[in-house]
């Protein structure tokens, strides 16, 4: 598999008022053409920054992000972020909002393209709604609708669907495998939820506690659709967990 | 029915005022200060003969020039001031100094550089609500959260589209706050602008009734007749809250 993401070698501090706090220490890892990472950590960690300096947003203070053998500095449309609490504009309706990043030759062409991608989330019928309209997962739709409607090559998802309750969440993990077995991207995940790394990556780097730095990796080799009650599953999931140094002795 | 129930109570404690108001003037038989009835009367005789409709008019006619120019200029100040962080660090200060500065102080200079016509009021109208309008443009600005500025910046816009997509959609709530604060101080302002020169406007006509005779009774009739608009010019300002447009940053209000 050929490298898609190439990350070497990333520190991050900030100036705290008990001095130079480190966030992110020497984290090196890369991601494969179309393979589905998923990294988790204990909260606070600085999982964010990770992915805020991966995505472009934040500049590290050592270390490089290489993309496609090409060095990111900024973000771009290559690479779209999905964060925690969402970014689908207010003011714009679905549609717009859909229609924001396009570059297609007519507004025509772009309504369209934008009226495909709301169906293919589940939003037909939403196209002119306004998102205080929209429910939660709703939202997340659109704003998942948004990030592939400018066919990125990468998604980078910060925490997507930890606002929403157990149910959508799982709905949500679901259209999302649903979405990626039908146009492959490269997916980068940031979560605090086990499970749904396991349900969802082909391969699981787990943070230490800060600063941030890749503890273990884990191989994710159980074919889609998967059980999330298999033996399989709980075992992957109860080793993260010891690593993450949450010892539950069943 | 509920909104009706609800204006209940203030209709009661207005009608509780008059009475009392009525019974004062009654009481002790005051020669000059009106009863409410005379306001009444007072007010229909300016109706009839159409002199209060010419008050009325050349009142708005001030108030929407300076306002109107106040707009033009105060939005795009505000959105550059609120965007680019040198104009914020130059501008803000000089505005800080002159915004605590009553309009009414601006009076004699207006008189100077304008005269006594049309100019004066609409200038101090124009300097009084003006920088309202820069400042909640401004904070407007300066508000936007991160992660839409992000947004955008990740999906790659032009600045053209940058501005007119998110930057003045996302400030324009607090665009249109700041337009409902100017145009109450410019309400205010013009009144007390044409109390001091003109032959027309609400203002004068205060003054003049009052000067030609201790005609009281059109005093209060102006004085209401000025809460009145004021109030439907708010009304009209909110209307724009209800904008679909705006609507996400006042939902919650509701």
């Amino acid at each position: 598999m050929r490298t898609k993401i190439d990350v070497k070698d990333l520190q991050k501090g900030f100036a705290s008022d008990k001095g130079p706090l480190r966030v992110v220490e020497e984290v090196t890892f890369s991601v494969g053409d179309g393979e589905f990472v998923a990294i988790v950590g204990p909260s606070g960690c600085g999982k964010s920054t990770l992915m805020n300096i991966i995505a472009g947003f934040v500049r590290p203070d050592r270390g490089s992000v290489v993309i496609d053998g090409a060095e990111r500095s900024r973000p771009d449309s290559r690479g779209i972020l999905i964060s925690q609490h969402g970014s689908v504009f207010p003011w714009l309706t679905v549609r717009e909002n859909l229609m924001f990043g396009l570059d297609a030759p007519s507004r025509a062409a772009k309504a369209d393209l934008a009226d495909h991608y709301a169906a293919i989330v589940g939003l037909k019928g939403f196209e002119k709604s306004y998102p205080h309209e929209l429910s939660g997962g709703m939202l997340k739709r659109a704003e998942l609708a948004r990030a592939l409607v400018v066919k990125p090559e990468i998604l980078y998802m910060d925490e997507p669907f930890s606002a929403l309750d157990a149910l959508m969440n799982l709905r949500m993990r679901n259209e999302l495998l649903r979405i990626l077995a039908e146009e492959r991207h490269t997916v980068l995940l940031i979560t605090h939820d086990v499970e749904e790394a396991v349900h969802l990556a082909d391969r699981i780097l787990v943070l230490s506690p800060r600063p941030a730095k890749v503890q273990a990796s884990f191989e994710v080799a159980l074919p889609h659709p998967r059980k999330l009650t298999s033996p399989e599953v709980q075992e992957l999931r109860l080793a993260i967990l010891r690593e993450l140094g949450v010892d539950r002795s069943e | 029915m509920s909104r009706i129930a609800r204006s209940v109570p203030s209709l009661a404690v207005a009608a509780l005022l008059v009475s009392v108001w009525w019974g004062l003037v009654i009481a002790t038989g005051s020669a000059i200060f009106p009863t409410p009835w005379q306001v009444v009367t007072g007010t229909l005789e300016l109706v009839r003969d159409g002199t209060l409709w010419g008050h009325i008019g050349a009142s708005l006619f001030r108030v929407g020039t300076g306002f109107s120019l106040a707009v033009v200029v105060g939005v795009p100040l505000g959105l550059w001031m609120g965007w680019v962080r040198g104009a914020f660090a130059t501008l803000n200060p000089i505005f800080q100094m002159l915004r605590p500065i009553s309009p009414i102080a601006w009076i004699p200079i207006a008189i100077l550089w304008f005269g006594v016509g049309n100019a004066s009021p609409i200038y101090l109208i124009f300097i009084s609500s003006v920088f309202p309008m820069i400042v909640q443009t401004t904070a407007g600005v300066h508000t936007i959260e991160r992660r839409y500025l992000w947004a955008a910046e990740n999906f790659g816009v032009s600045r053209y589209t940058l501005f007119t997509r998110v930057v003045i959609p996302a400030a324009l709530p607090q665009i249109i706050v700041g337009m409902r604060i100017g145009l109450g101080v410019a309400w205010l302002v013009v009144v007390a602008a044409e109390m001091i020169a003109l032959r027309s406007g609400l203002g004068y006509l205060i003054i003049d009734s009052r000067n030609a005779g201790n005609r009281y009774d059109l005093v209060i009739a102006g004085m209401i007749v000025i809460g009145l608009i004021g109030l439907l010019l708010d009304g009209a300002m909110r209307l724009l809250e209800g904008l679909r447009l705006v609507r996400w940053r006042y939902a919650h209000q509701d």
